[in-house]
């Protein structure tokens, strides 16, 4: 009844309108850099493929977005949550923490969700350096592979 | 310089490139500017019979630049104003009859003489659209509220800028209001959202557009058509007046009433 009511009364809630803006937003996003949805999606897993040589990535939590400002205008934008390395309190690799944990503090400083990712990791087991790399390649598999 | 070229484009046909055409030249020629219309579509004669000249029509546009006629044999004057004339495209030749430089050079030519010259594109992005393009100091775009259209639309603004004619402003065709109140039907912020060029006209969905191509007296002439006197409003903005968009929520049933009143606005 309400919904006739709304209806007769033309307040909608969102009608074919708003989703013929939305439709043309994305269409026009690609059409504008000449890239058609599914290659860009393409490429986004060929950039993960390459930052997952390097790095161990929160894959859930990656987003890499175009956005636009206008016709002219469109750049790539992208966050990547990285896990923070945290060394083995084995002495010999002490330079190396060091210079980690000042990375681990500027990301900290400039970019909220870093920090975040930073704690997360900071919150689980440490793992030897090795088995980040394994990880990298390896997708799920963690920990235990050399200890 | 002298007079001012301006081309009505689109991207998408069927949007009202042509009715849109006809009507600023009547519009701006009531408001005393003298006046050349020229059908670019080349194969697809149309602006002689929205105008009601289809009859007085000897020779034509490949005429001209092809030397068979002078520029002032191939004018039709209109029937009503004296400072207004078509030249009309050729049926039976194809696009390729017409260069671009051709157009700069008649357009140029006409300048002398002119206020306004007004080039009704073809549709699509090809050599009739680059012809009229090519001698163009303004752009108008239409398109209708309606995804297709305003994609199309999109890309044809990117060609217009690349080609250094932008920004060029915008004529949104056929809004039904109704549709819009409704959320069923892009509104003309929603497009100029998306779009992001300058609106010169907002045109509404009007039974009369069709009488009047059906008669060959453009709408414009036509008092009691909201569209007809959007038209006009769009013929003062090009000639720089700055002209208020005009209420086109017409219908002012108790429904309607009761729901501004609850919605409040
Ligand atoms: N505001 C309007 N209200 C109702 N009908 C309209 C309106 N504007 C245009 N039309 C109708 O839309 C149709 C197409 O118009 P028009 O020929 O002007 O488009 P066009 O862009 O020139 O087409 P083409 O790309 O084929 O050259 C015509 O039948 C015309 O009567
Ligand atoms: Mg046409």
């Amino acid at each position: 009844m309400t919904n006739l009511l709304s209806r007769l009364f033309g307040r909608a809630k969102k009608g074919s309108g708003a989703t013929a803006k939305d439709r043309l937003r994305f269409v026009l996003q690609h059409d504008r850099i000449n890239l058609p949805p599914e290659r860009m999606e393409e490429m986004k897993s060929e950039i993960l493929a390459v930052i997952v040589k390097y790095l161990v990535v929160d894959k859930d939590r990656v987003e890499i977005d175009l956005e636009q400002r206008d016709r002219r205008h469109s750049k790539l934008v992208a966050e990547i949550p990285v896990a923070i390395h945290t060394p083995p309190s084995n002495s010999k690799q002490i330079t190396d923490s060091s210079a980690l944990a000042d990375v681990a503090e500027s990301n900290g400083a400039n970019n909220g969700s870093d920090a975040q990712s930073a704690e997360d990791e900071a919150a689980k087991p440490e793992a030897p350096k090795d088995a980040v790399e394994a990880k990298a390649d390896e997708g799920e598999d963690e920990e235990d592979k050399k200890a | 310089m002298g007079g001012k070229v301006v081309t009505i484009s689109s991207g998408k046909g069927g949007v009202g490139k042509t009715t849109a055409t006809a009507n600023l030249g009547i519009s701006l020629a009531s408001l005393g500017k003298k006046v050349v219309v020229i059908d670019a579509d080349i194969g697809l004669r149309n602006l002689d019979v929205i105008m009601g000249l289809e009859n007085r029509i000897v020779y034509d546009l490949v005429d001209i630049v092809e030397g068979r006629s002078k520029l002032r044999q191939a004018m039709i004057k209109h029937k009503k104003f004296d400072d207004l004339f078509l030249i009309p495209a050729a049926q039976t030749r194809d696009k390729m009859a017409v260069s671009p430089e051709d157009m700069v050079k008649l357009a140029n030519e006409l300048r002398e003489d002119f206020d306004y010259i007004l080039i009704d594109s073809p549709a699509g992005i090809e050599r009739g659209f680059r012809n009229a393009l090519e001698p163009a100091d303004e752009v108008l775009i239409v398109t209708n509220p309606e995804v297709s259209a305003v994609r199309d639309a999109d890309r044809i603004i990117g060609l217009i800028e690349a080609a250094d004619k932008g920004p060029g402003r915008l004529i949104i065709n056929r809004l039904k209001t109704e549709l819009v109140k409704k959320g069923e039907m892009l509104s003309s912020d929603d497009v100029f959202d998306i779009l992001g060029l300058s609106i010169v006209g907002i045109i509404p969905e009007d039974e009369l557009v069709l009488s009047a191509s059906n008669s060959g007296i453009p709408v414009t002439l036509n008092m009691q058509s909201k569209a007809g006197m959007a038209f006009n409003n769009v013929a003062r903005r090009v000639i720089g007046e700055d002209v208020p968009f005009m209420n086109l929520d017409e219908s002012r049933g108790i429904f309607q009433r009761l729901a501004k009143l609850l919605n409040g606005r």
